[in-house]
Formats: structure tokens, sequence, C-alpha cells
């Protein structure tokens, strides 16, 4: 509450400007000071639909903290923790009365594909506004890149995750899981079957890349995707669970995003020596700050400059080494970014016995495939405009399937707004 | 949901179910996969489609008992359901997209090997109700093992059984069958090879000695099986392919099967670890 009371209210808060779901953050953090916590809640609630979620993983220092008035000459305000104190706090202290209760009904049925940051956040505000609304999940659990990618030290499932999903559930949202669109069932067969008047795309960028260098299809070789689905998902870090994982003495985890992170810090605690291998040096590692000072907090070894080249294996056909090229920064590139050159002759060796591939991802093409209609670009991803609207009438789309791999709350702002487009579209029809 | 309507023991360790799953059905087609979960903390499972009845809404499965898993789901009973049913998955079997005409010139042979021969027989069917001619060959250890025989029988021109030891039909591996079928004047535009990854593997080298083209349905591991982990990374024509959502039938003369076979191999040691100490607890709440 000390903290709340450092906010200063400012007239214009650019924090709000900053937040990609335009939460009401001086009037949430006035309820705080007030010590009305469940008010807090509600204006926040107003927004966004996920606060325990992005009060833990949001890059605050980017968004609203990084445009706080009082971070120019000092710290700004904790608007993260904050949000998630609020929403811990309202999780642990059920109000029975005010829960959200589904309103009525406005017959139009819409369906909403993966139940991920952008299908919840457009599901819940479709929801508020009467809509009877279907999430397909493909996986067995509903939370998308929150269940499947996210860890446990990052984000707790059972408290927080499940507590998030059950407050959609109790807007009227139905989840159906086990439901591939494009497999199981097509877009074509929910809008002309099954009645879905208006559908929304929320499939995440699933599909790993890899480097497409010798050796990477040796036994140990896994990408960042499968060793944390095993990992969250599929709980394999449990005795009781059955799926196996594989992690050995030594890990070098590639890349150095925030997923790297999470593989690399997952790896340490199946008990793990982890390296965090990357081409250029710690300034321009893609992780959020926060994520890379708890990896070195924790003892993870970082070797930047390093690319790998090639994956040694054994005569069993098991990882032995990752053969690596030291890198230096020549002139920056078109990002704006210095591009790493190889320093010829540099090659070496780091024995290892597993190695995961963090490089990024990309949507997938299982519904642009199935889909009459549906345009997508070179780099795979869904044709749509600022509105969310795709190239097929009355079907939307929004966050990482349309940008590429980006953060939960970029998926959640643009969740919302196909939520009001997909209104706009069904109140004229 | 995915609740259990039949089920029969065809070996002491093989065992068929029917099982509730409307949407699957809906959309399975031949040469397609699901994945199951027995329960919570089970493992999700790529199991192939052996049967699909549209009209009831229902899947058939065949699983043969390997390890804590494949147990766990062994010892579910009648009015037992999975935690989950997904699928359809994977791409359908080649000739269900071929145009008519260039169908009406194909000679099947389907080779089947060990529980592998429960994938075959959608794929016999298909051919058969299409009026494909289709022969098969199953081929087993020994004659306990023989599985989908009868089944088998009602969907092909010619079935030919062979045993490792002789003690059903002709003496030998599926390899030897084929050999002999094809001495013995039949001829065959095009083989399917489904089994262990060993017995494709040397199936297929018979196949491209007697200059019949092979497609073989590659059994990966597998975590999601829509593309997004990668565990199914097979080398196709030099190639990375994802049997998943590429596959799972692929070219055989093509497919690397060595590294295909160690890749299957990579939580041998985990499993067995696993398996020592498993104690089935499914049924007891």
């Amino acid at each position: 509450m000390l903290e709340a009371t450092r906010c200063l209210h400012c007239k214009n808060p650019r924090c709000v400007g900053a937040c990609p779901v335009s939460i009401q953050i001086p009037e949430f953090i006035a309820k705080v000071c007030e010590g009305d916590i469940r008010g807090a809640a509600a204006i926040i609630a107003q927004d966004s639909s996920l606060p325990a979620v992005c009060g833990r993983v949001c890059p605050q220092e980017t968004q609203c903290e990084g445009s706080c008035i009082l971070g120019i000459k000092g710290e700004a305000v904790a608007i993260g923790k904050l949000e998630r104190f609020v929403a811990d706090w309202c999780r642990e202290n059920p109000d029975t009365d005010a829960q959200a209760v589904a309103v009525p009904s406005n017959g139009k049925k819409v369906a909403v594909i993966g139940s991920g940051p952008a299908g919840l956040a457009c599901a819940a505000d479709l929801a508020k506004w009467g809509y009877d609304v279907t999430i397909f999940e493909a996986l067995h659990k509903a939370g998308g890149v929150l269940e499947y990618g996210i860890p446990e030290f990052r984000l707790p499932k059972d408290s927080v995750l499940k507590g998030e999903i059950a407050q959609v559930r109790r807007l009227g949202i139905k989840i159906e899981t086990d439901v591939i669109v494009g497999k199981t069932i097509t877009i074509d067969r929910l809008m002309d079957e099954e009645g879905f008047q208006a559908v929304f795309i929320g499939t995440g960028a699933g599909l790993p890349k890899f480097m497409g260098i010798p050796g990477e299809n040796l036994c140990g070789v896994f990408s960042a995707n499968e060793f944390l689905t095993r990992n969250n998902l599929m709980k394999a870090y449990r005795e009781d669970y059955l799926t196996p994982i594989h992690a050995g003495k030594k890990v070098c985890v590639v890349g150095g995003g925030n997923v790297a992170m999470d593989a690399a810090r997952t790896a340490l605690r199946l008990g793990a020596e982890v390296h965090i291998v990357y081409r250029r040096t710690e300034a321009e590692l893609p992780a959020r700050k926060e994520e890379v000072h708890h990896a070195m907090e924790e003892g993870i070894i970082f070797d930047m400059l390093t690319n790998p080249v090639e994956i040694l294996g054994d005569e069993k056909g098991w990882v032995k080494s990752l053969k690596c090229i030291r890198m230096e920064l020549g002139e920056p590139d078109e990002s704006g970014r210095r591009s790493p050159v190889p320093v010829e002759g540099s090659e070496f060796e780091i024995p290892t016995e597993t190695v995961i591939m963090a490089l990024g991802t990309s949507p997938n093409p299982l519904i642009s495939k199935t889909t009459q209609g549906l345009e997508i670009t070179r780099r795979g991803c869904l044709v749509a405009d600022e509105q969310g609207a795709t190239t097929r009438p009355g079907v939307f789309a929004g966050g990482d399937a349309v940008t590429g791999a980006a953060t939960v709350i970029l998926a959640m702002g643009a969740g919302r707004t196909a939520a009001k487009a997909i209104d706009a579209y069904l109140q004229g029809k | 949901m995915y609740q259990i309507l039949r089920k029969e023991m065809l070996t002491p360790a093989i065992c068929r179910m029917e099982v509730e799953a409307p949407r699957v059905a809906s959309a399975a087609q031949p040469g397609q996969f699901l994945i199951v979960r027995a329960d919570e903390k089970g493992e999700r499972i790529p199991l192939t489609i052996s049967d699909f009845n549209k009209e009831k809404g229902t899947v058939t499965i065949v699983t043969q008992r390997i390890g804590a898993s494949s147990a766990d789901i062994i010892s579910m009973e009648v009015g037992d359901a999975f935690a989950d049913v997904v699928g359809p998955l994977g791409l359908a079997s080649e000739f269900v997209e071929m145009a008519p005409e260039k169908l009406a010139q194909q000679r099947y042979m389907l080779i089947a090997g060990g529980v592998g021969t429960a994938p075959v027989y959608p794929q016999a069917k298909w051919l058969k109700e299409h009026g494909v001619p289709v022969d098969v060959i199953i081929g087993a250890k020994t004659k306990d093992l023989l599985i989908y025989v009868e089944e088998m029988r009602g969907v092909c021109d010619n079935l030919f059984i062979c045993t490792d030891d002789g003690s059903e039909g002709f003496k030998g591996m599926g390899t030897n069958m084929l050999e002999k079928v094809v001495a013995d004047g039949h001829s065959y535009t095009q083989a399917v090879i489904i089994g262990p990854m060993i017995m494709m593997k040397f199936t297929t080298m018979t196949c491209r000695k007697l200059g019949i083209p092979a497609t073989v349905s590659l059994n990966t591991l597998m975590v999601d099986g829509t593309g997004m982990c990668g565990a199914c990374r097979v080398t196709v024509g030099g190639k990375t392919r994802f049997a998943c959502v590429e596959g799972p039938e692929f070219d055989g003369y093509e497919v690397d099967f060595d590294e295909a076979m160690r890749r299957q191999g990579q939580y041998k040691a985990e499993e067995a670890a696993e398996n020592e100490h498993h104690v089935c607890k499914i049924g007891r709440g």
C-alpha cells in the first residue's frame, strides 16, 4: 500500500497509454491506497481478464513502468507488482456475491480458437457483451502458452492460471479441449454446420524453429517447445506423472529470448549445469532484463558471441558436444542491431549431453491450410487488418498467429481489439 | 466423453477398444492417428486408428502392452473413460486423395507386422470399398500373436499369413512372404508397410529389390501431435520432416530408418526406471 501512495496520479497518465490493453492504472492504484482491493480489481477487470498472469509475465519495464514519470529520476511505481497483489488477494479472498456472472445471452454464437492470452481476452469481452462463446483448445488443458510454455516457477499453474481460467468460465464461456481446428473440425464446418456466426483465431505461434545445422536430429536435441511442454503441460518434473523428460548433467540452450531463459532455468531445476549460447552480446539479449537477471543469479552460464555450427554425436547417436564459432559484432543491420560476424578459424567444442533450441516460433499452418479464403504472409502469419479482420468475412484473428511470436499482453490487446470488431460485424448483420 | 464401449484382448498383450469420440470419428480417414491420455497423470500416447464409425461416433484403437502407460490403458475396462482422445492427426493415406482415374490403375499390397496390422485394416477396407485391387500380408512371430486375420479376410482379395516359427501359414518373415507372392506371379503398383520400425526398414529394402514403391507409416515419439514439439522429427530424403503433421506416411525409400530407430528409443532409460517403480493406479480413484 505504501508503494501505491507513490503514484502521482498524473492528469495525462502515460502508463495507461503504454499498456496494450489500457488498464486504468492510476484509478486502480487509488483504490489500493484506500484499501479497497476489490474495487481495484473491478477497475482492472474492465480491461484485463488475466491480471494475476499479466502482473507476473508482462514486460512492465518497457510498458507501464517504463513510461512512469517517477522512473525518469528514480524508481517507477511497481505497477506490475501492485496488479499481481490485487489479483492474488482477490483470488484468495473470494467475494461470493460479486463474482463475475454471465450476462443474458443475445443468442449469437462466436467460436474462439485457442485458449491462450488472445483467445481468453477476446472471449471474455464477447461474453460480457452477451455473446454465446465457445473456446476450442487443441491440447487437453486450457491456457495455451501460459500452460505449456511458461514454467511453474514463473506462473503457478494450479493457483494462478487455474483461478484465472475459472474466472473466465464464470462469464458463461464454454471451453472445449481436445479439438484441433483444422483436423478435428474445420472453420467452414463450425460456421456452416454448428451455427457460429463469427470466428476468432488466436492460435499463437507454436511451431519450433531449428537452425538447419548438421546433427540436429541426434538424440538429446530438443526444441524448447518440446522440453517446456513435457515439463509444464505434462508435468514431467513430478515423480507421479508418467511423461519422461531428459536433461542430463549438462545442457546448452541456444537462443537469448524469454523462452531460452525459461528452458535454461527449467533444466537447472532438473539438476543440470546449464549454458546459454547466444550469438550476440548480453546487451542484445531479447529476453526481459528481469529474466536474464534471474537466470544469472541462479547460476546459468552465459556463453555470448558464440554461434553453433554443428552438433556432434557419439557412436550411439546421442549428442556429445556442440561445435561453435566465436562471433564479433559488425555493422548494424536494418533492425539497427549490430549483426554478429563469425571470427574465422575460431571453432571450438562445448561438451554437452543435451541441446535445446530456443530460436523462436512461427504460426501453425493447420488452420490456414484447411480454411478457404484465409490469406497468410510469407512468414506464415495470418493476414489481418488493425481491427483483426482476416481476408475471410466473419473470421478474425489476433496475437502471435498474426504478428509472429510476441508477448502475452500484446496478444490480449489484439484479442480485445478483435472482440470489438466482431461485435461491430455481428451488430451490422 | 471418451467412454470405452467395447473391449477385447486379441492376444494376452494386445487389446482392442471401441471408444466414444464423436468429433474424431466424424473427421477420421485411413492413415490417420489419434492421441489418448488415460488419466490426469498419464502420457499423451499416439495410437493408430484401426476403425471408425461415423454414425455411432466411435473409434477403434488397438494397444500393445509395452511400458507403464500402455499397461494403464489395457487395464481400463468397459464403462471407464479416457481423460482425452484427440484427433484425427496426420495426413490421410495418399490413395484417399488420389484422382479416380489414377486410382483405377493401382494394385495395392499392404504388409502388416504385429500390432501394425490394426491400422492396415481401415486402409484395406477403404481400397476394397473403392474397388481397388488389394492384397494383404500379415506377419507375426508366432500364431498366438496374429491379429485381425478374419476381419482382414473380408476386406482384401488375397490374404497371406506368415509366422517366423511356421506355427501358422507360411514359415518366414514378411519379406520372405512378399518375395514368394511376387515370384508366384502377383504384381503390385504400390506397397504400404506398417509395423515395427525395423520391419518397415527391411520390408522397404525388399520392395526396392522387387521394384515396388513403398509407403511406410512412422510411429515416432510425439507429445502434442500438432507440430508444436518436434519430437517426431525424421529425416526423409535428406530433409527434416515432422511425422505428426507431414506424415505419418512417407516414401519408405527416402526414410532414414536407423536415425528413426535411435530417436524412438530416446527416453528408454527414463522409461525403464518408470516401469520398475510404476504401480497402476487407474480405477482406484
